[in-house]
């Protein structure tokens, strides 16, 4: 029988074969090539001497052994295919060899059953072959497949791994702008309070000249009138003493006139001493009741006499429009009086700069309104300066933005008052038109209002 | 004599009229007020014939005190009337300006009365 040493060879063969795929130059490869070797021999030897009664048994005990071994070991579990389409036949084998040494009568009985047989087995065998074969193919298939994703797969990790590192690296780049920039951030921040500040003390200093003007007049009012009143109780004594009472009423009359007209000035001294150092000082912060109207004219004239003081050929029609249904509105009284300064500041500088051109006809004239509407406060702004052009007044409310000749505008002054009004609720509007003139309308809602 | 007096603050008037109460009873004086540069031109073109003495300030928003002065001399050619500016105190620019522009006297804020008594005396 030719078979069992061909299905053996076969069988160590791929075994080896196997082997080498999984870990290739063990020792198992060296031992597994003699094996192959070994049985070629023995197979050679059967051929060439008359030893078949024992070369058979040997094929059955090592095909018996390597079938175990193929059943048993999970390693070798590919070769059960192979083992199964092959064993009938051995079987088949083994009995026809067991009947031939054990009862050699039995054997011709059974010896055409024994054919039919081995024509099944036969049948049996080519047919799980085929199907093997079908198998291996398909699982070789199937094995190039993952081993390509493998590789991919691998391939992928090692592009994860090297992406990381660069995320990393930037990541860490990141951080420590986002440090800087941090750092730059406060550092700003600081130098604009700084800057708020000295234009604080900057408008200040503008205002001083006004100040002085508008402190002057009131206290020369309380000097002459004083004197006033001191001739006329004299003048009374003297009627008194005449017993002229009717004159010494109407003397009495003038006098309580005057006291009033001496404690109206004098309140108003002490009004823009109040409104400077609540200028000079940081705001509190704090909402109060607050008449408008008041305000703005406070500051319209200290802003003009500040002006006037510096430049003392200029000059300008100031027209005020307060709307006496305004009484008092809830804001914070210095912040609001810095964005009425402000505006009031833009509007002289710009009808200043427009007398410069010495244009025939033109009258500088700047003018602050109120008005009270159903839920708002509009507070109203105009020049007749020559206005600007569209591309400066995109910009007009950010910080530091000036047209100005350095040394006269820092450019805070707008971005400053949108904060301000931003902060109680309102809004600011401009409108100009170039050559004619600038608008500016403060729209504050009116939440306590008339009380 | 007519004193046609240009301040822009209003209780300017209240306190004249006090000041010259007794001038303005025995009819000496009389006081004409104006609140701008521009309405003094209005109440000087009404009153041509008169005799007139203006007293003005100069910092007055609108016209100020220095136009008016320019305006009255230019157009007032026989007889001028005078002018007296009110400057504030230690205005030398101002004060010199007006000078050049004609004006016949000077007083400084604030206003001195006895002064400016005796010097309405001496005029009239
Ligand atoms: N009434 C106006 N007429 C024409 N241009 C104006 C007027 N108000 C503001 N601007 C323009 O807006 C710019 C920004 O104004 P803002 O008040 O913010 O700064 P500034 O006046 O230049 O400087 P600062 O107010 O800090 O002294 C001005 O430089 C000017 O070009
Ligand atoms: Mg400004």
């Amino acid at each position: 029988m030719i078979l069992e040493p061909l299905v053996l060879l076969f069988i160590v063969w791929h075994i080896r074969k196997n082997l080498r795929l999984l870990s290739p130059n063990t020792l198992w490869d060296k031992y597994l090539l003699w094996a192959m070797i070994g049985i070629t021999i023995l197979f050679i030897v059967e051929k060439t001497l008359p030893i078949t009664m024992v070369t058979n048994w040997i094929w059955h005990v090592l095909i018996l052994g390597v079938g175990y071994l193929i059943f048993r070991l999970p390693v070798l579990e590919r070769m059960r295919t192979t083992l199964i389409a092959v064993l009938p036949l051995i079987i088949i084998n083994i009995i026809e060899d067991l009947v031939e040494i054990i009862y050699l009568p039995l054997y011709e009985t059974i010896e055409n059953y024994l054919d039919f047989a081995f024509v099944f087995a036969l049948t049996w065998m080519i047919a799980m072959l085929i199907r093997s074969n079908k198998q291996n193919k398909a699982l070789k298939t199937e094995r190039k497949k993952t081993l390509a994703e493998e590789e991919r797969n691998k391939f992928i990790s090692a592009q994860k791994e090297k992406l990381e590192v660069i995320v990393a690296e930037r990541t860490a780049e990141i951080t420590k702008q986002k440090d800087e920039l941090m750092h730059a951030f406060t550092e700003l921040k600081n130098t604009q309070s700084r800057l708020i500040q000295s234009e604080k003390m900057a408008s200040l200093g503008e205002l001083t000249a006004g100040i002085a003007h508008e402190i002057q007049n009131p206290l020369n009012f309380v000097n002459n009138f004083s004197e006033v009143n001191k001739e006329l109780l004299s003048e009374m004594e003297e009627e008194i003493e005449n017993g002229n009472l009717e004159e010494v009423k109407a003397l009495a009359k003038d006098i309580i006139g005057n006291e009033d007209k001496i404690m109206l000035h004098g309140k108003r001294a002490d009004n823009i001493v109040k409104g400077m150092l609540q200028h000079s000082r940081s705001s509190t912060g704090k909402k109060e009741l607050t008449d408008i109207n008041a305000l703005a004219d406070e500051y319209l004239r200290l802003a003009y006499h500040g002006l006037r003081a510096k430049d003392k050929s200029f000059n300008a029609t100031l027209i005020t429009d307060f709307d006496a249904a305004l009484k008092t509105v809830t804001l914070v009284p210095q912040d609001m009086g810095r964005v009425i300064l402000n505006l009031l500041t833009n509007a002289f500088y710009a009808v200043q700069k427009k007398t410069t051109e010495q244009i025939e006809g033109f009258e500088p004239t700047v003018g602050i309104s109120t008005k009270k509407n159903k839920n708002t406060v509009l507070i109203t702004v105009t020049d007749n300066g020559n206005g600007m052009p569209k591309a400066v007044k995109e910009k007009i409310f950010q910080p530091f933005f000036s047209t100005k000749p350095t040394g006269e505008g820092t450019g805070l002054g707008l971005s400053m008052s949108y904060d301000i009004i931003k902060a109680h609720g309102g809004e600011i509007e401009v409108t100009s038109e170039e050559s004619t003139g600038t608008t500016f309308i403060i729209q504050l809602p009116d939440a306590i209002p008339n009380h | 004599m007519k004193i046609l007096v240009v301040d822009d603050e209003q209780d300017v008037k209240v306190l004249f009229q006090q000041r010259f109460r007794k001038e303005i009873k025995k009819e000496e004086l009389d006081f004409v007020f104006a609140f701008s540069g521009e309405e003094a031109l209005k109440k000087m073109a009404s009153m041509e014939q008169e005799a007139v003495l203006i007293l003005s300030d100069i910092n007055m928003p609108g016209m100020s005190g220095l136009e008016l002065l320019k305006k009255i001399k230019e157009n007032y050619v026989a007889p001028p009337p005078v002018v007296m500016m009110v400057t504030a105190y230690g205005d030398e620019e101002n004060r010199s300006t007006a000078k050049e522009l004609g004006a016949d006297d000077f007083l400084t804020k604030p206003l001195d009365f006895n002064e400016l008594k005796s010097k309405l005396k001496d005029i009239v």
